[in-house]
């Protein structure tokens, strides 16, 4: 299989905004020059099921899906979301968390239990793991629904593209209180990301 | 507009539409096709609307062409269904102007309920097909089926799949085209298929499909990529990139268009490569095809017939090794998707539950239904099959089984199928309960316009069909409105409806919480002194009620406030009280 294609995957709950965060993500690349595909799966998450979108970009994309075991950097907007997709991850590879939780309904009922200690399990298998509190980020940002693009901030720090571009993106996005709002939480996503000790191991491909 | 973009594969559609200057577009929403008629209707210069259902969308892109105007006709698989007796006849008469029609499958069964190769219609109406694998080429075999369809006077079908539909790729744009229009001309031979004339133009159609025999041999979306000749791989659609990712040394036959199958192409290739694959997804449409050549392929023994296929299923099926993942498997909580929290179909169930009916289904929100703790759906086959089961069910009941028969349906659902279904249980007066869920928006695929719900495609006021004139104009006499969010007159109508011993319709009148926000009331908060924990409304399954842990251990409900739209619907069956209203 080619190596020269990069492949992130943003997973979470329905409602979070990952789509958009996904299409953000893709115009920034788009503007970086590189062939780019997304694919997603969502089915009929808008009613609160498990949502996935696949990014994939370098020189020139194939598959639009990524392949098992080939995820570069998972992006969770959820912590169990997290662990679900885990498996996907490359060795090596990078896990951004959103420390939120989201209860489905057979925990949100008592039938099951919300997986304990995910964080330290996200650390023995991933090679980094930035773990930060986007939802808390976003209020404090001004908007509740700014967590996708915070955690792009977050994501940000690991790809080696001039923030500059990403203002651009997302700028033609949103317009007005909210426009100002994900400005923000882009930049608080950014910070919380960067005081993290990390090894930056990922670079666009050329 | 910049000249490179990403587009999906809808978008690109749209965009192919505008380029290559249609006039007509018509759809019924389904997930993966909807966005292409959203898109569409950017485009000032097509005319766009959502038909009532696919058979009628189909009708009016066909008029369209008929009338000399290139159209486009956009549904999802099932509805190619729905579409299929005009379009078995459509081949017959041929077009004016160009006429595409896009059948968006769902392989892996995202948001479907089955999962049928639609290439078979292709077959099937004898029509040419054309195959896009990225949302470059959707766009562009938009444009080229609609010159395709103009040279060989037929309808064309562009077939896609949800991962080219909903993926993203980059895409350069080209200026529009501005196509003469034609107009109608009387000939009766071509447009009128009484059996005399139709006999006739069979024979049109299987001399046509010859001369587009020989145009899937020669035209530039079937090409081969030379590589290594120990392997040969056939292969169209998504199913292309697949191939490509895994294994890009391979000589590969790229088929764009893949109906009829260009012979002398495949004998070509086949000839010069020491095995040869088969890669394409559900089906061996194409395997079946090359067999009957004569020539022996590896296909659907080594892929799946079921599902959408993938980078990894690929590489199984062509002996590529998988490099073993790493990070192991640990037991994650299902999600599975629900009804919205506030969701006015909530209610209506949860009450229709208490009164043991047998309950037929249909396709929408609502059948979400199904899912625990609901439970309150026992049969779904397709759009407007609620009516009809619900007819069939009674008909074949035991003397000695008294449940009531109730059939659900949404509105946009009825409007589509259900209608002629609900004049056969007055024709024929069969007793069921036609439950009309009518929230005032196709919900499930996202909010689009109907008939019913008084706005059009572009968002411009329209007459709303009168659901309870309509109801009553059909002939039934006892028609019940009720407010789902008030449970015991809810309750109360239902058990009128359902004893009423002859056909009888309940509509409820509350909007998706999602196409008009503006109507979020104030969250609902549980005493937790008052909750005794007996779990009723947990019942309900609103992802706003949630179990925690009280004193001893025992399990109480708390609201979470952030989900909760304050439908008030748990405060009614709370037996203690202990769900209120937050005070001010």
């Amino acid at each position: 299989m080619s190596n020269n294609t990069m492949n992130i995957r943003l997973a979470g709950v329905g409602g979070q905004g990952i789509l958009v965060a996904s299409e953000i993500l893709c115009d920034v690349l788009l503007a970086s020059g590189l062939d780019v595909k997304k694919t997603e799966v969502h089915g009929m998450a808008q009613r609160g099921g498990t949502v996935i979108s696949d990014v994939r970009f370098g020189p020139k994309v194939y598959s639009p899906i990524v392949p098992e075991g080939k995820v570069d950097i998972l992006l969770a907007f959820e912590q169990m979301e997290a662990l679900r997709y885990l498996h996907s991850l490359k060795p090596g590879g990078t896990v951004i968390v959103n420390e939120q939780r989201i209860f489905p309904s057979s925990v949100a009922l008592g039938k099951i239990d919300y997986p304990a200690e995910i964080e330290k399990y996200l650390m023995t298998v991933a090679a980094n793991v930035i773990s930060i509190n986007a939802l808390a980020l976003a209020k404090k940002a001004g908007s509740v629904k700014a967590v996708n693009v915070c955690l792009l901030g977050a994501l940000a720090t690991c790809l080696n593209i001039k923030e500059p571009i990403w203002e651009a993106v997302i700028t033609e996005k949103f317009k007005g209180r909210n426009l100002d709002a994900n400005l923000r939480a882009f930049e608080l996503g950014r910070e919380a990301s960067l005081t993290r000790d990390l090894k930056l191991g990922v670079v666009i491909p050329k | 507009m910049k000249d490179v973009v990403l587009l999906s594969g809808n978008e690109a559609i749209a965009r192919g539409a505008f380029e290559a200057d249609v006039r007509v577009a018509a759809g019924y929403p389904g997930t993966p096709s909807t966005e292409i008629l959203e898109n569409i209707v950017q485009y000032s210069s097509i005319y766009a609307e959502w038909a009532p259902n696919e058979k009628v969308a189909f009708e009016v892109a066909l008029g369209a062409a008929y009338g000399g105007a290139r159209a486009l006709a956009a549904m999802k698989h099932v509805g190619v269904n729905v579409a299929s007796d005009p379009l078995l006849t459509a081949s017959y008469t041929g077009v004016n102007a160009g006429f595409v029609l896009v059948s968006a499958d769902d392989p892996g069964m995202h948001s479907s309920q089955n999962e049928q190769d639609n290439r078979h219609y292709a077959r099937f109406a004898k029509i040419p097909m054309f195959e896009p694998s990225d949302s470059q080429e959707a766009k562009d075999f938009t444009v080229r089926a609609f010159e395709v369809s103009e040279e060989y006077d037929t309808p064309v079908l562009l077939r896609t799949t949800t991962r080219v539909n909903h993926g993203k790729s980059v895409v350069r744009l080209s200026k529009p085209k501005v196509n003469t229009r034609g107009r109608f001309e009387r000939n009766f031979c071509k447009y009128v298929m009484v059996p005399a004339h139709g006999i006739k133009r069979h024979a049109v159609v299987e001399e046509r499909l010859i001369r587009l025999r020989d145009l899937s041999n020669s035209i530039d979306l079937n090409f081969i990529e030379w590589g290594d000749s120990s392997i040969g791989i056939i292969t169209s659609g998504v199913s292309y990139q697949y191939v490509k990712e895994v294994l890009p040394e391979a000589s590969v036959l790229k088929l764009g268009m893949t109906y009829p199958l260009p012979d002398k192409l495949i004998r070509n290739f086949a000839g010069k490569v020491k095995t040869l694959y088969v890669v394409e997804e559900l089906d061996p449409f194409l395997e079946d095809q090359i067999r009957a050549l004569g020539i022996s392929v590896i296909g659907k023994d080594r892929f799946p017939r079921i599902g959408e296929l993938n980078p990894t299923l690929v590489a199984m099926g062509l002996g590529v090794e998988i490099p073993k993942q790493e990070a192991e498997t640990v037991p994650v909580p299902p999600r599975p998707p629900t009804l919205c929290a506030g969701c006015p179909h909530r209610g209506f169930f949860y009450v229709l539950r208490k009164l043991g009916a047998i309950v037929t289904g249909d396709i929408g929100c609502y059948t979400l239904s199904v899912l625990p703790p609901l439970e309150t759906m026992d049969t779904c086959v397709c759009m407007g099959a609620s009516i009809g089961n619900a007819l069939g069910i009674k008909r074949a009941m035991p003397q000695d089984d008294s449940r009531p028969v109730v059939a659900v349906i949404g509105d946009s659902t009825f409007v589509h199928a259900g209608i002629p279904g609900l004049i056969d249980a007055i024709y024929n007066g069969t007793a069921i309960t036609v439950c009309i869920l009518d929230n005032h928006t196709t919900a499930m695929t996202g909010g689009q316009n109907h008939p019913a719900s008084g706005k059009t495609l572009r968002g411009e006021d329209a007459p709303r069909l009168d659901l309870v004139a309509l109801v009553r104009a059909v002939g039934v006499e006892d028609v019940y409105i009720v407010d789902p969010y008030d449970l015991a007159s809810l309750e109360a109508a239902l058990r009128d409806a359902i004893q009423a011993g002859k056909p009888s319709v309940v509509i409820t009148n509350r909007p998706c919480l999602l196409i008009d926000r503006k109507i979020k009331r104030k969250a609902v908060a549980v005493n937790l002194e008052a909750c005794t924990g007996c779990g009723l409304c947990f019942k309900l399954g609103c992802p706003a009620i949630e179990s925690i842990r009280a004193d001893g251990n025992r399990r109480k409900a708390k609201i979470n406030a952030d989900l909760c739209s304050g439908c008030e619907v748990c405060i009614q069956i709370c037996r203690s009280a202990a769900i209120q209203c937050e005070k001010e």
